[in-house]
C-alpha cells in the first residue's frame, strides 16, 4: 500500500528538529532511518501529520570515544557499525549484533538511535544497551537529561522519550580488559525477527566469574536483564551444572509471547539453551587477568 | 495537507528536477514519474529486495524511502548497471547461468549483489548467500543466482570495475 499524506520538513539543526516536535507534539514524528517508520506508513499503521527528517543532520552521525566511554551518535548507521574496526576493538558485541540487523539494504539506512528509541521487544540493539548498562543522552526543549538503559526502555515500542525530546547520543561504558562476550539469535532465516536472543559478557578471576551480565530479546514486552541467572554465577566455577542452572533461571526470568513464530514455551526453551552457549563463547573469549 | 517540494536527484549519471509530494516513495518516483520501471514492488515493506537500488553506491530499499529524501543525492537503478548491447558482468553472468526465471526479483538481486562484490568479502558460497539473504526469489530456488554471483566475482577480480 501506500503512504498515507503528511507535511515533510527536512530539518537542518537540532534546534530546527526540537523546534517542530515542541510546537507539533504527538502530531510531528522524526524521521530517521526510516526502516521500522516507512513500513508503519506503508502500512497505514501510522498516520503521523508531519514528519520531521533528521538525516541532514551530519553532526549526529558518529563514533567517538567521550573519558573513556565508547559514544555514538543516533543518526549512525547499522552499517557503519557493522564495519567499523573501532567497534570491532572497543565493544566487539556490538558488531556481531550489528550484523545480525535486518539485511544489506536495511543496515545502509537504518540509525542506531532509531532503533533504541523504536525499542522493538526483538530488535537486537536493546538488548545490547540494556546488557551493557548504556546511557541514553536525550535533548528536549530544557536542555539535555541522561538515562540508563534500565530507564529507557518501558514497554512494546514504548520508552521514556517525550514527544518533544529526541534520543541524540549513546554511551557506551568502557569496555574492561579481560571481557569475554558471547550474541546468540535464533531465526527462521538470517535477517528475521529474532525468535530469542541471549547475550552475554563475562570477566574470569582466578577460574570464577567475576563480572557476569545476561540480556535477552525476544521474549518479553521490553529487552530484558536475567539478574537472577547472574546472580547464581558470580563467584561460581564456570562448569555445566552452572551453566545449566543460569539457563533456567534466564528461562524463568522470561515472559515471552505466543505467536506464529513460536509457542511462549519453545521461547523460554530457546532462552534456556542461548544462555548456555552464549555463556560458553563469553567464557571462551575471555582472558584470565 | 500533503505538501509538494521541488527536487533534484541524480539518477544513473542524468539530474532530474521534479515536483513531488512528500510520501512519494522513491520507487514510485523511479517508475512512475522517471519511467525506469526495472526497479520492482514486491512486498512494499522492506523484507523482498524487489525494489533495491542504489543510493550514493549503498543499496537501500526504495520503498522505504520518500524522493523528497533524494534530493540532491545520487541514484542508481538496474537500468544505470548497464544495457542489453553492453551487460555489467553480473548481468552478463546472470544470462550465461541462468540466474533468472520470470525476472522479478533480479533487479534487486542485482543491485545488491553489486553493492555486496564492491564492499564485502565473499570467499564462499554461504557468503553469497547470506549478503543475497534479503532478496526473496519464488522462481528459481536461489541456487543458479548464486552461482551467477560466484562466476561473476571470478570476472571481476580478473577486470576490476570503477
Amino acid at each position: 500500500m501506500k503512504p498515507p499524506a503528511f507535511k515533510y520538513i527536512a530539518a537542518r539543526t537540532v534546534e530546527e528538529a526540537l523546534g517542530v516536535l515542541g510546537s507539533e507534539g504527538e502530531r510531528a514524528k522524526i524521521l530517521a532511518g526510516g526502516q521500522s517508520l516507512t513500513p508503519m506508513l506503508n502500512f497505514r499503521l501510522a498516520h503521523p501529520e508531519i514528519l520531521v527528517d533528521i538525516n541532514r543532520i551530519r553532526e549526529l552521525e558518529f563514533i567517538a570515544e567521550g573519558d573513556g566511554d565508547l559514544a555514538i551518535g543516533c543518526l549512525t548507521r547499522h552499517r557503519t557499525i557493522e564495519t567499523s574496526n573501532s567497534i570491532r576493538t572497543q565493544c566487539p558485541i556490538l558488531s556481531a549484533a550489528a550484523e545480525q540487523v535486518a539485511h544489506l539494504a536495511i543496515r545502509t539506512r537504518g540509525t542506531f538511535g532509531g532503533s533504541l528509541a523504536h525499542a522493538d521487544p526483538a530488535a537486537e540493539f536493546p538488548v545490547i544497551a540494556l546488557l551493557l548498562d548504556a546511557t541514553m543522552n536525550i535533548r528536549g526543549p530544557k536542555g539535555t537529561r541522561s538515562l540508563p538503559a534500565k530507564e529507557f526502555f518501558v514497554s512494546l515500542f514504548s520508552t521514556a522519550l517525550q514527544p518533544d525530546e529526541l534520543l541524540v547520543e549513546v554511551r557506551i561504558p568502557q569496555w574492561p580488559a579481560g571481557r569475554g562476550w558471547g550474541f546468540r539469535e535464533l531465526s527462521r532465516r538470517p535477517g528475521d525477527f529474532a525468535i530469542a536472543i541471549v547475550a552475554a559478557v563475562v570477566t574470569m578471576e582466578r577460574g570464577k566469574f567475576k563480572e557476569v551480565r545476561i540480556s535477552m530479546g525476544g521474549v518479553g514486552s521490553t529487552a530484558l536483564r536475567a539478574s537472577k541467572a547472574e546472580q547464581l554465577l558470580k563467584g561460581q566455577p564456570p562448569d555445566d551444572g552452572a551453566l545449566q542452572a543460569a539457563g533456567q533461571a534466564a528461562s524463568e526470568a522470561a515472559d515471552p509471547p505466543h505467536d506464529i513464530h513460536g509457542s511462549a514455551e519453545f521461547r523460554r526453551n530457546a532462552v534456556e539453551v542461548l544462555t548456555r552457549r552464549a555463556l560458553k563463547d563469553a567464557i571462551e573469549r575471555a582472558s584470565t587477568s | 495537507m500533503s505538501d509538494k517540494h521541488t527536487i533534484k536527484v541524480k539518477v544513473n549519471g542524468i539530474t532530474y528536477e521534479r515536483d513531488v509530494e512528500s510520501r512519494l516513495l522513491l520507487g514510485d518516483f523511479l517508475r512512475e514519474n522517471l519511467n525506469l520501471t526495472g526497479t520492482h514492488f514486491g512486498c512494499e515493506h522492506g523484507v523482498c529486495g524487489a525494489c533495491t537500488v542504489l543510493l550514493n553506491g549503498q543499496s537501500i530499499r526504495s520503498c522505504l524511502m520518500f524522493a523528497v529524501q533524494a534530493d540532491g543525492r545520487e541514484i542508481t537503478t538496474v537500468e544505470g548497471l548497464g544495457d542489453p548491447e553492453h551487460m555489467h558482468p553480473l548481468q552478463q553472468s546472470f544470462w550465461d547461468n541462468h540466474g533468472l526465471q520470470c525476472g522479478f526479483c533480479t533487479p534487486g538481486m542485482l543491485m545488491t549483489a553489486f553493492d555486496l562484490v564492491r564492499n564485502y568479502a565473499l570467499e564462499t558460497d554461504e557468503d553469497i548467500r547470506l549478503g543475497l539473504s534479503g532478496n526473496i526469489c519464488r522462481c528459481t530456488g536461489y541456487q543458479n543466482i548464486v552461482t551467477a554471483v560466484r562466476e561473476a566475482l571470478k570476472v571481476l577480480r580478473e577486470k576490476p570495475m570503477a
